[in-house]
């Protein structure tokens, strides 16, 4: 071994093993101790099960609201960023409105509100969709992947705007059709734009899932209140809850980093 | 009833506003002490900010309301059962203004202190060769060359505190959507009052929007463009 790199792997050690970050960490870990031996997690036994389902489904709606609420962002910014007036003034009107409103409200309006309008009418309880529109989490996919795209919607324009003309205007002169532009050009070099900003949005839409809770839909944060109700625990729940809550974001910001250094940097 | 639900859903409004603003200003200054501390303390402080900006930040709010309100409230009740006072009903308004500000202040001190970074450096040095106290550098130099850059983030801040309110209504803290909700609920008109409060908080929104573009280009003035820099 070279002395550079023992240099060099000294210092990254010391940068994590300063002598006052060891203290740091002892306390850290003593208070963990106490929490795992003070506090009472008899509990988790019987929970255990539910706990993973509630992960499970945490995790899903995650997933398909950022999914959904990313494919609708796209033509929300592509309307604003070129389109014509028509499109793009719904299109910003619709931003504005889920981005100036609180997200429980829209959850609440969805749920309370249209779910006590579709009953009114015997065509829709006729309808296949009626065993979808009784249950919860129908609402809630909708409420989570409209408050994305309407985010994201924002970052997109933001995104297709920055591409520069030239490129564009090259694609033109190859004689690409729009829509190859569209595919080949224009969306990649946004998507890459858009990409840094997509960590923090999906870290975003995370820490939204639990208010699904509140109209019924049984995820983590509802198996957490469950806990809390049936043995009377404040504390163990709620502080179990935010450390799953904390590694769920942490993996998160990993594999998002992961992706990031595998595109190229250097664009535009 | 007197004032109709009407009423009822405008002293909602007004309880949320004074969270917010209650919040904000809360969060102001944790995000200031919190930026000075991250960027000149020393490093028990560094650390130790950092873990406080790190954990708010990756946590559901509503987690940690519920575990802030909780946890406050017990806290205060037992330094006072240790002082020999008797137990207290905390309001909900200094409940949610405690815990909103404390989830705002993790995110201010990021905004300020990337916006203090942003002052040109000479300007500090200019001060500092003047032999200006600290104090004094503060209030003269640092906090109003930084506000054109934390203006912006700050201004987002407060957007989200506003909307932020609304998680208090799941501790049952009696502002715009609690209102809403409770009206709702006795009326059996849903839709309508659901819009209704759609309808109050996005004019906050556009209102403060209104007021933030001004304040942001008075705050700019004698500066280059962004539009022209780009």
């Amino acid at each position: 071994m070279s002395e550079a790199t023992a240099i060099n792997v000294a210092a990254r050690a010391s940068l994590w093993l300063k002598p006052h970050r060891i203290v740091l960490i002892l306390i850290a870990l003593g208070l963990a101790l106490c929490a795992i031996f003070f506090m009472r997690w008899d509990w988790l036994p019987q929970y255990w099960a539910m706990g993973l389902m509630g992960i499970w489904r945490a995790l899903w709606i995650l997933a398909v609201t950022c999914a959904l609420g990313f494919a609708l962002a796209v033509p929300l910014g592509l309307a604003q960023a070129g389109g014509p007036i028509w499109f793009s003034a719904p299109a910003k009107v619709f931003c504005t409105i889920i981005r100036g409103t609180p997200l429980l409200l829209q959850l609440w309006l969805l749920y309370y509100g249209l779910g006590s309008i579709f009953p009114q009418y015997p065509w829709i309880r006729e309808s296949w969709l009626w065993p979808y529109l009784r249950q919860a989490w129908p609402y809630g996919v909708v409420a989570l992947t409209f408050s994305f795209a309407g985010y994201e919607g924002e970052v997109m324009r933001g995104a297709f705007a920055g591409v520069p003309r030239g490129q564009l205007e090259a694609a033109r002169a190859f004689g690409m059709s729009r829509w190859k532009i569209f595919r080949r050009i224009w969306l990649p070099q946004a998507f890459y734009r858009a990409l840094p900003t997509l960590t923090g949005e999906t870290v975003l839409q995370l820490k939204s899932t639990p208010l699904v809770a509140t109209i019924s839909v049984i995820d983590i944060f509802a198996v957490s209140s469950k806990v809390r109700q049936d043995t009377y625990l404040t504390y163990e729940p709620l502080l179990l809850l935010a450390l799953i809550y904390m590694t769920i974001t942490g993996i998160l910001v990993f594999v998002f980093s992961r992706i990031e250094a595998r595109i190229p940097v250097k664009i535009g | 009833m007197a004032p109709g639900w009407g009423g009822t859903l405008l002293v909602g409004l007004l309880h949320s506003l004074e969270i917010a603003i209650g919040a904000t200003c809360l969060g102001l200054l944790i995000g200031t002490a919190g930026a000075f501390g991250k960027l000149y303390g020393g490093p028990v402080t560094r650390d130790l900010l950092a873990v406080y900006t790190t954990v708010v930040r990756a946590v559901p709010e509503l987690v940690l309301i519920l575990l802030l309100y909780y946890a406050g409230t017990d806290l205060i009740n037992q330094v006072l059962a240790a002082m020999g006072y008797s137990r207290v009903d905390i309001s909900g308004l200094a409940a949610g203004i405690f815990v909103l500000g404390f989830v705002q202040g993790a995110y201010s001190t990021e905004v300020i202190r990337g916006a203090i970074l942003a002052i040109p450096q000479g300007q500090i040095e200019a001060a500092r060769a003047y032999g200006m106290p600290p104090g004094l550098m503060l209030r003269r130099i640092t906090l109003p060359a930084m506000l054109p850059f934390a203006i912006p983030g700050l201004a987002n801040l407060w957007l989200i505190a506003t909307k932020d309110t609304a998680l208090l209504a799941v501790v049952g803290f009696f502002e715009l959507t609690l209102a809403t909700r409770q009206a709702a609920g006795v009326t059996k008109a849903y839709l309508i009052f659901y819009l209704a409060a759609g309808v109050l908080y996005l004019a906050v929104t556009l209102f403060s929007n209104l007021v933030i573009g001004r304040v942001e280009a008075r705050s700019r003035r004698g500066m280059p463009s962004v539009k022209e820099a780009r």
